[in-house]
């Protein structure tokens, strides 16, 4: 199922309302408490040798960028910490706070139990994100699955390590990430020219945004620009 | 815990003597100018007092005055309103590339849709446009060059006198690259200028700056917003945008706001006023600004030229941070500036302004620009430089981000 069916949760006024008062503010009063206490970020001073798998997503040129460091019990195959570091936005900063309270909560989730993690929960958990904001900002599942495939590359249990099937990105048109990449290989580097190529969006402009980051992503990954 | 605005460029408050200007038109001299009795005789006369007290700070005519809802109308009747109108004459247009959005939108518009070729000005790394730059990209076709007073996000103020003066002994010299159809034995190329950001800081002059069109607004100088005007110099013909009725010679339609002008034209009378001695005021505070800035807090690039720009405003990029995890961070100690940032944008690109400098996406997510105005006080400048510092290191502590020290050296 893809990621990007689901309809955000949003707030009718500004873009979330607080529960507080009835005072819109920007995000919900969860995504303020974890922006502004993150949980379980990095420490400058903290050792990354004292973690067994690492796990990398985004480039600051497509507008965030996250590596998460996790320490797992080679004997359960559950989380025992994980900490994160965010170059991103409010939202972006939230959702790896909240995501990295989920994975190690309850004596810590199993790395199978963890790589079902979409971002949907951790929005859920959130109490919601603006509905632009949700796309481009909610990438610490993908760092999480990222880091999950680097513990069992580095304890040689290949077979374990899954390889991120291409996403239906717009569910009307079909197009998944990987056509969009083809797209951009093929020298479409511009919205009109993806859709002209692949139909993406086309009475389906909810997509659109998350077609833009894709875009962008893919346009720095091979030409650097 | 202060209040500290600094978002001038974005909006001002409205001063109250504009209010108060404004009040009996709001009320009960609600006339519509173009009625035939008394009350819209009212209305109609304090709309020409209005143009009339406009016109002799611009120093212009007040029959060369347009009114319209704002900067982004009056940009857009220039861009689209000139260059359909004149196209028989070449249709080729120059725009720098750091352009407010309804300058270079509009000329994308028509470049995209309806055969224009469009020319973008890079500025230099200080975000300045030299004359030579503009100059060597007219050609024989090109009818129409665009350039800002000051921009919105950077501050820096182009040299338009210069350039403008420039332009029209090009169209003396070149009297036959197009020929001339209209009364005044106008040629092209004209001259635009939006001058949005400008009206508080600058000599609006239009016979020192040269122009022929320009854009100016009230919501940048204490007056209400919704509410602009377009200068555009006789001669210069321009088709409108919407169509209705005769206001505003038929060019911009509709029963005009009156309340809105007369306080647009008094908030330029005091801004215009008091600009030499707000400016000189501003400019010691935003110098403080930015030499606090620049030695509490490492890493930071202040983007713009250091001296040739606004007096209100400073634009830095702190590097390895977001920018719109940083304005929230400042919102919560009642800072309230903006970023240019794709995160707060809904297309979710990064400022094209900062870009065009030559700098890459994350400076551009880093920038931060602090807008100073009428309200900002040394008290106020001293408390953004005690809480800036450890926010910054906070999100640092948070970024994975290391940008290469190329970009703040």
């Amino acid at each position: 199922m893809s990621d990007y069916e689901q309809a955000p949760v949003v707030g009718n006024k500004g873009d979330v309302t607080t529960k507080d008062g009835g005072k819109s503010w920007f995000y919900t009063d969860v995504v303020k408490d974890h922006f502004f206490n993150p949980r379980n970020f990095m420490h400058e001073d903290a050792n990354p040798d004292d973690y067994n798998a690492i796990g990398k997503v985004g480039s600051p040129a497509c507008g965030d960028e996250l590596r998460v460091w996790m320490k797992v019990d080679p004997a359960t195959e559950k989380i025992l910490d994980f900490r994160w570091k965010t170059f991103g936005c409010g939202s972006a900063i939230a959702s790896t706070s909240m995501a990295s309270l989920m994975v190690t909560e309850n004596g810590g989730m199993t790395l199978s139990e963890a790589r079902t993690i979409k971002p949907q929960h951790i929005m859920d958990r959130l109490g919601g994100l603006p509905a632009r904001k949700f796309h481009c900002s909610v990438l610490c599942d993908k760092a999480l699955r990222d880091a999950i495939n680097d513990f069992y590359r580095r304890t040689d249990q290949v077979d374990k390590m899954v390889v991120e099937a291409s996403r239906i990105i717009d569910p009307v048109s079909k197009v998944t990430d990987h056509d969009i990449e083809e797209a951009v290989l093929d020298g479409a580097t511009t919205i009109e020219a993806v859709q002209a190529k692949t139909k993406v969006g086309i009475g389906n402009p909810s997509v659109l945004p998350a077609v833009e980051e894709l875009i962008r992503f893919y346009r720095e990954k091979y030409f650097g620009a | 815990m202060l209040n500290v605005y600094l978002d001038h460029a974005a909006t001002t408050p409205l001063d109250p003597r504009v209010l108060e200007a404004m009040l009996p038109y709001l009320k009960e001299n609600f006339g519509n100018p173009s009625s035939f009795h008394s009350v819209g005789k009212d209305a109609k006369d304090a709309l020409d007092d209005a143009r009339e007290a406009m016109a002799k700070i611009l120093h212009v005519r007040a029959d060369e005055l347009l009114f319209t809802s704002g900067g982004t109308e009056s940009d857009n009747l220039a861009v689209l309103g000139f260059c359909r109108a004149n196209q028989s004459h070449g249709k080729h247009l120059v725009v720098t590339a750091f352009e407010h959005h309804a300058v270079i939108e509009a000329a994308l518009h028509l470049e995209k849709k309806e055969g224009f070729e469009v020319t973008y000005l890079s500025p230099d790394h200080d975000g300045m446009i030299s004359l030579e730059q503009v100059m060597a990209a007219i050609r024989p076709d090109t009818i129409f060059v665009s350039v800002m007073y000051a921009n919105n996000e950077i501050g820096t103020i182009q040299p338009i006198g210069e350039i403008g003066n420039a332009i029209q002994k090009h169209r003396k010299q070149n009297p036959n690259t197009m020929p001339c159809l209209q009364p005044g034995n106008f040629q092209f190329p004209v001259f635009h200028t939006d001058a949005c950001q400008a009206t508080g800081a600058l000599d609006l002059d239009v016979e020192k700056l040269h122009v022929d069109l320009m854009t100016i607004n009230g919501s940048k100088m204490y007056g209400p917003k919704g509410v602009g005007a377009l200068y555009v110099r006789r001669g210069v013909k321009i088709q409108p945008l919407q169509f209705g009725g005769s206001q505003e010679k038929g060019i911009r339609p509709g029963t005009e706001n009156v309340a809105g002008i007369i306080g647009m034209a008094k908030a330029l009378e005091i801004a215009q006023g008091e600009r030499v001695a707000e400016s000189q005021r501003l400019t010691v505070l935003r110098d403080m600004l930015i030499a606090g800035i620049r030695e509490r807090v490492p890493k930071v690039r202040l983007n713009g030229h250091a001296t040739k720009r606004l007096p209100n405003n400073v634009n830095i990029s702190f590097m390895d941070i977001e920018g719109e995890a940083f304005i929230l961070y400042l919102d919560a100690s009642g800072i309230y500036a903006s970023t240019g940032s794709a995160c707060t944008s809904t297309t979710l690109d990064p400022s094209h302004v900062i870009l065009a400098l030559g700098l890459p996406y994350e400076v551009a997510h880093g920038s931060v620009r602090f807008s100073l105005g009428h309200a900002t006080t040394d008290a106020d400048i001293a408390y953004v430089l005690d809480t800036i510092p450890p926010l910054v290191e906070k999100l640092r502590a948070l970024s994975p981000v290391r940008v290469d020290p190329k970009y703040y050296v």
